[in-house]
């Protein structure tokens, strides 16, 4: 039984049901291809961007390399993950019984309506018409700050991110870096724009600016009784939950309010504290690239005079039990938020978090997003990708994405357009050098015109200058990798260092998980879409020893 | 039907394939497999800056006197030991917040710290205090006995009381938000001392 349930059943109580529409942030205003065409045309974006995830693939494989046992770490959390997911059930009873037990409330909410409607009421029962908030997955994917706002809360986001993307009007575009999108010099701007008392004489270096922020909330932190958060675990055995931070501000939520409201995915309890001992190494140091987040804290339901004294748990479905009806892509719901995905993705390089509509962005995004949501609703993201197989390399309990791409590809309605779609959306990325030349200008003056007739510019203007068709007939994979002269995955060994078969389901390598993803190799590449300028370089997500941060990445650039 | 018994009816439909699930493998180091390794623990501590000192027992307060120089309000927590409280130090009998974030430093104990990783971890103990005391004074300075530091995760795991209110820290507050950079220093402490006891 391959898929015992649908979306299509979720009329019937009790079955598998995707998250409702028009509700919430899972569903993206365009298609992939359109959304991406216009961040491509964004270049701060995609310098931002690089650098971001460039650092951020150099830091995490150094520390990782320290790890003797990563890939056994890896292959326990996998194991962990596909173990919680079989007794979903069994784990949630016995999670809500230890959180009631130590004096927390459990409330159960199949949807974002329902979970928006449950936090709200909470919140207007303490009377309190601001709220704080720690940075959230599940809170921003039901749109829970629009349903504060029409009830007339205010919420105050305190992540350091997150108060960017706030102030600035904007919306998050990285899991874990919410404004990866944004360099200094904007956040500076954003900030003399919008944040009340700010020092007019602020400068753009860094601690100046987190001393802004630290002034600006430590007031708020004070004097606001209820706070929200999300959680990066629950355990079941103790009824233990925690949240992963940097800044602090989490510590803050998490203690200062007389009132704490969790909301948090069914897919995120774990069965044993001793399970932490896994997570507690794989996330850090595949997310932020540390041996340990500056803070963690764990809370057990009530402290009598430590901490909030008033402690709620929502447990959030909106669409995960129909993702774990489908036997083919239930692995998306191990996934623990670390990100590492998304930095070694060539596509989200290239077009950053917003052009894949849904709060999960990334690779992980593309085959998150259209299983709570159902196929239809998100049809063009599981083609956002090369299958180039550098997430699955990367991710720290092995969610083997592209297999999952795959798999939803089978699933989209209108899969042909898709793919071509994404094709000619791919060309571009593939070229975005070519594509800030002046050059372009030449070219573009030249197709004016045409743009009725087809793609539009920057479409039509590559198009054109290379003269190929624009909707070509093999699928995006095949003509990708036929353009590359590389034989496709998972034929050949390979190189080494180099890409590795990505999808065959091995590392494909002796040591650290990420190294077998990338190598400076210029004969490598596969299916890959990577072509990037030429400082990208994906290898420095792979190798985790130190003396391996390559960055340089020369032959890239080439036409191939 | 209630929420509570929509969702686990949806998903016990959900694995209508009765999914077999073998024990997980466990074949990473596990607690005890490494002994813990002091300098380890100094060089990552560093690494992550947080300060670190080597001193006796007795030395503890004068050195704690001496980083938050004259006149500084200490804050301690009611179970720390006498010998280590600086002159005129403060102990928490329930402070109200602007009291607390009106310390200059806090003074504490810890439950267990992991070298491989930097990390310090508090349990609320009489010596540790409630979670707000460590959070609102802009410096925060921890004793740590050697016996109390293990080599890796899982030792900690092991050596945890999960009901608890448990806070681990590995350096000072940061933020790397702004172009991937780490600046220390956002909502926490803003800098983390670390005295480990020598005798
Ligand atoms: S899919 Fe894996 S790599 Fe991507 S965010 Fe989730 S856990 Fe991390």
């Amino acid at each position: 039984m391959s898929e015992p349930a649908s979306a299509s059943s979720s009329t019937f109580l009790g079955m598998p049901a995707t998250a409702p529409r028009g509700v919430g942030h899972l569903r993206g205003d365009r298609p992939f291809p359109q959304a991406a065409r216009d961040a491509l045309q964004n270049s701060q974006l995609r310098r931002n961007l690089r650098h971001a995830t460039t650092t951020i693939r150099g830091k995490s494989g150094r520390v990782i390399a320290e790890l003797p046992d990563w890939q056994a770490l890896r292959d326990a959390g996998s194991a962990i993950k596909t173990d919680v997911m079989s007794r979903l059930p069994e784990l949630l009873v016995e999670l809500e019984e230890r959180v009631v037990a130590a004096g927390g409330v459990v409330h159960w909410a199949a949807d974002a309506h329902e979970a928006n409607r449950i936090v709200t009421g909470l919140v207007q029962a303490t009377g309190s018409e601001r709220v704080i908030k720690v940075k959230s997955m599940a809170t921003q994917e039901i749109g829970l700050n629009e349903a504060f706002e029409a009830a007339g809360i205010t919420p105050v986001e305190t992540d350091l991110a997150e108060l960017i993307v706030q102030l600035g009007d904007d919306k998050p575009s990285h899991i874990l870096v919410p404004a990866i999108h944004r360099n200094r010099s904007e956040i500076r701007e954003i900030f003399l724009r919008a944040m009340p008392g700010v020092d007019p004489a602020l400068t753009d270096d860094p601690p100046v600016l987190a001393a802004a922020a630290r002034r600006y909330l430590r007031e708020t932190f004070l004097s606001t009784r209820v706070a929200v958060s999300g959680a990066n675990f629950a355990i079941a055995e103790t009824g233990t939950l925690g949240v992963v931070e940097s800044e602090g501000n989490g510590r803050m939520c998490l203690t200062l309010p007389d009132t704490l409201i969790t909301v948090m995915g069914i897919e995120k309890v774990l069965p044993s504290w001793r399970d932490l001992e896994v997570f507690l190494q794989l996330l850090p140091r595949a997310s932020t690239g540390e041996r340990m987040n500056p803070y963690t804290t764990m809370w057990t339901g009530v402290t009598p005079g430590d901490g909030p004294q008033n402690f709620h748990l929502v447990l959030l479905d909106n669409g995960r039990s129909a993702v774990l009806a489908d036997t083919a892509g239930r692995s998306a719901l191990h996934c623990i938020r670390c990100s590492a995905c998304l930095n070694v993705c060539p596509v989200y390089e290239r077009t950053g978090g917003h052009s894949y509509g849904s709060v999960y962005p990334g690779p992980i995004g593309a085959v998150l997003s259209p299983q709570l949501t159902g196929v239809a609703d998100n049809a063009s993201l599981p083609f956002a990708s090369s299958l180039c197989g550098a997430c699955f390399d990367a991710c720290p309990v092995k969610i083997d994405i592209p297999s999952l791409l795959v798999h939803l590809r089978n699933k989209a309605p209108h899969a042909a357009a898709e793919k071509a779609a994404m094709a000619a959306a791919a060309r571009i990325m593939d070229r975005p050098r070519w594509y800030a030349s002046a050059q372009r200008a030449a070219k573009m003056a030249r197709i004016a015109g045409r743009r009725g007739r087809g793609l539009p510019p920057p479409l039509s203007g590559w198009t054109a200058g290379r003269d190929l068709p624009e909707f070509p007939e093999q699928t995006f994979r095949d003509w990708w990798s036929g353009r590359t002269d590389t034989p496709a995955r998972p034929a050949a060994d390979p190189p080494s260092p180099g890409f590795s078969s990505g999808v065959s389901g091995s590392d494909g390598g002796s040591s650290a998980g990420r190294d077998a993803s990338a190598g400076p190799g210029s004969s490598a590449g596969g299916e890959s879409l990577a072509a990037p300028e030429s400082s990208v370089g994906r290898e420095s997500s792979a190798s985790p020893d130190a003396s391996a941060g390559r960055e340089s990445s020369a032959g890239w650039e080439d036409e191939r | 039907m209630s929420s509570r018994e929509l969702i686990l009816g949806r998903v016990r439909a959900a694995l209508r394939d009765a999914p077999v699930v073998p024990e997980p493998p466990r074949d990473y180091r596990p607690a005890g497999a490494n002994w813990a390794d002091l300098d380890v623990l100094v060089d990552r501590l560093v690494d992550y800056k947080a300060e670190v000192y080597r001193v006796t027992s007795a030395e503890v307060a004068a050195t704690v006197a001496g980083l938050v120089g004259e006149g500084g309000a200490v804050l301690v927590p009611p179970g720390l030991p006498h010998l280590w409280r600086p002159e005129g130090a403060f102990a928490d009998d329930g402070l109200p917040p602007d009291r607390i974030a009106g310390a200059d430093a806090v003074l504490t104990a810890a439950a267990v710290a992991v070298a491989e990783t930097g990390t310090i971890v508090l349990d609320a103990s009489p010596d540790q205090g409630r979670r707000i005391i460590t959070l609102l004074p802009d410096v925060h300075v921890c004793v740590l006995r050697p016996a109390q530091v293990v080599a890796s995760v899982p030792d900690a795991i092991a050596r945890l009381d999960a009901t608890r209110p448990l806070t681990w820290i590995s350096g000072p507050s940061a933020t790397s938000d702004i172009e991937l950079n780490r600046v220390e220093g956002v909502h926490g402490p803003r800098h983390l001392h670390v005295l480990l006891l020598t005798d």
